[in-house]
């Protein structure tokens, strides 16, 4: 007996996870709908992350190798402390590199190194319903899914166009699954939509304080909504990351000073960190490298 | 106007606990006609109508609809889905408070165009095309299209409510006191607007009104009823002019001679 208190493998005690793991299969079997589930208190507030914790901590095994970022950064306060947590509680091999990664656990971003056969990537939902912000009924919500009664959604995308000209929504942007489900892919920019298309990794959803579980398979359609005459188009940014030059990914901007200077760089840390090992140099990194 | 019935009910009954609603109604609609229903607060008129409507189902009786492939449908026996179907295409429903059947939150054009949106149609220019449209029908300015409709005065909400529902093209609409709580040169407008419509459309509707008049300027038959009955039905110049029951004599006396 030693005084240290004792955690059981990854948290959970093994009847909740293996609730967790049923309501997981459920969501894999039909995808893009929303399991209910027993959401248990985590040791963190809700709205950090307590479904995507939940589903990781029921599917993660000894030899899996976890990875865990925040808007794309390995290194942000929620993104740490949930890797520490995993660290503590199942003491598995952690990595900011996407490609060594067995899971993946996301907040916001979808990693730009694609993502391959075999790897789990768990994203963090804080309103797991898509209707929610139009119809506030949650009987009437689920009688929508069912009846696949889905006008509703593109109500909401005729408003943004009646107002802003085009789609303005740029997260968290509806998404129908299978031909079947719509589902909101949790609070990603709508650029990482593409992405989920077709995807050969398994993507697993939880909303711990909905209590909500979602899936979609590997391999599954995953078509944005829009319409005919206003299709779906991501953002575009007109210059590359300013620390490796990167292009053709999602960037964060940066405010340098109190004059207005700013930059843009990569939201994904890891993928610009290896970009920049590779001897890609972008423009701001090349101006503090000729200051040295 | 076609000589089979576009619905059909009998002994339709809906009882609350002990209280009842409505009790032992028979009533048959023919494409084009319209009914009201008259009575006062309590009689029993919104707890037909949302019978009828497929809102509230009935505690006894039978209701069947005529569905646009000519076959009667027993309206409680049929799936939800097409049911909801049925009430968002082929129906239209007219609530007397406009906030309960608009979308407060969304502009006039979206609330027009939601249902073209819930049957399929996927292209923004046509449904802003036929929204702009229904406003004109129903005299809203075209320019307050984006405007919201907690924007718009109680007229102009009623007024909207009305091309929300007519825009898929129902064949029968259900009105529940369609001008309470307007003013009176606003419900005229209404009444006038109403009736143009119906008449253009070939619409049937069964209208729920205590407001005499308005039976008198909408509808071709009526239906008094008190304490959930049925008590007289006829043509409606014949039931205004010519009262038999002892209560319709009563309500059509009351009527304040201005």
């Amino acid at each position: 007996m030693t005084g240290e208190p004792f955690y059981n493998f990854a948290y959970l005690d093994e009847q909740t996870k293996r609730m967790i793991r049923r309501a997981i299969l459920k969501a894999i079997a039909i995808p893009g709908y929303q399991v209910p589930f027993a959401s248990r208190e985590m040791p963190m507030p809700y709205g950090w992350g307590t479904g995507g914790v939940q589903v990781t901590a029921a599917i993660i095994g000894r030899d899996d190798v976890l990875k865990v970022i925040d808007q794309g950064a390995d290194d942000t306060t929620n993104a740490v402390s949930i890797r520490a947590f995993f660290q503590k509680v199942t003491n598995v091999a952690v990595t900011t590199d996407t490609g060594a990664a067995t899971i993946i656990q996301t907040r916001h971003r979808i990693p730009e190194h694609p993502l391959i056969d075999g790897q789990i990537i768990v994203y963090q939902v804080p309103i797991p319903e898509p209707l929610r912000f139009l119809e506030p009924r949650e009987t009437e919500t689920r009688t929508m899914h069912a009846l696949e009664e889905y006008g509703l959604m593109h109500v909401k995308l005729y408003e943004d166009i009646a107002r802003h000209g085009e789609i303005a929504t740029t997260y968290a942007y509806p998404v129908k699954v299978e031909g079947r489900y719509v589902m909101d892919p949790s609070p990603t920019p709508k650029f990482d939509n593409p992405k989920m298309h077709m995807s050969p990794a398994l993507q697993l959803f939880g909303a711990g304080r909905e209590r909500r579980i979602y899936a979609i398979p590997p391999y599954s359609d995953v078509v944005s909504l829009d319409f005919d005459d206003h299709p779906f188009t991501v953002q575009r940014f007109d210059k590359p990351c300013a620390l490796c030059g990167g292009d053709d990914v999602y960037l964060d901007e940066v405010i340098m000073d109190d004059r207005g200077t700013r930059m843009f760089v990569c939201s994904d840390t890891a993928h610009c960190d290896g970009r920049r090992s590779e001897g890609h140099v972008g423009k701001q990194a090349a101006v503090e490298e000729a200051r040295r | 106007m076609s000589d089979q019935p576009l619905m059909t009910a009998r002994g339709v009954t809906k009882i609350y606990g002990e209280r009842i609603g409505c009790e032992a109604v028979d009533l048959d609609i023919y494409p084009g006609e319209i009914v009201a229903i008259v009575g006062e607060s309590g009689s029993g008129k919104t707890t037909l109508l949302n019978c009828l409507s497929a809102r509230l189902a009935p505690s006894a009786g039978s209701i069947y609809y005529r569905m646009r492939d000519g076959r009667l449908q027993d309206l409680y026996a049929m799936g939800e889905a097409e049911r909801r179907f049925l009430m968002r295409t082929d129906w239209g429903f007219v609530h007397q408070n406009p906030a309960d059947g608009l979308r407060m939150g969304v502009s006039a054009g979206a609330n027009v165009g939601e249902r073209l949106m819930a049957v399929g149609e996927r292209h923004y220019g046509r449904i802003r095309d036929t929204a702009l449209d229904w406003l004109e029908r129903v005299e809203i300015s075209t320019d307050r299209i984006d405007d919201r409709p907690n924007a718009f005065s109680g007229g102009m909400r009623q007024r909207l409510q009305i091309a929300r529902n007519l825009v898929t093209g129902p064949r029968l609409v259900f009105m529940d006191e369609p001008t309470g709580g307007l003013d009176v040169s606003v419900q005229a407008r209404l009444l006038d607007l109403l009736r143009g419509l119906v008449g253009e459309l070939g619409l049937a509707a069964i209208v729920v009104t205590h407001d005499l008049a308005v039976a008198r300027l909408l509808s071709q038959r009526i239906m008094v009823m008190k304490d959930g009955r049925v008590i007289e039905h006829g043509l409606t110049d014949r039931v205004l002019d010519d009262p038999r029951e002892p209560y319709t004599q009563l309500l059509v006396s009351s009527i304040l001679q201005v």
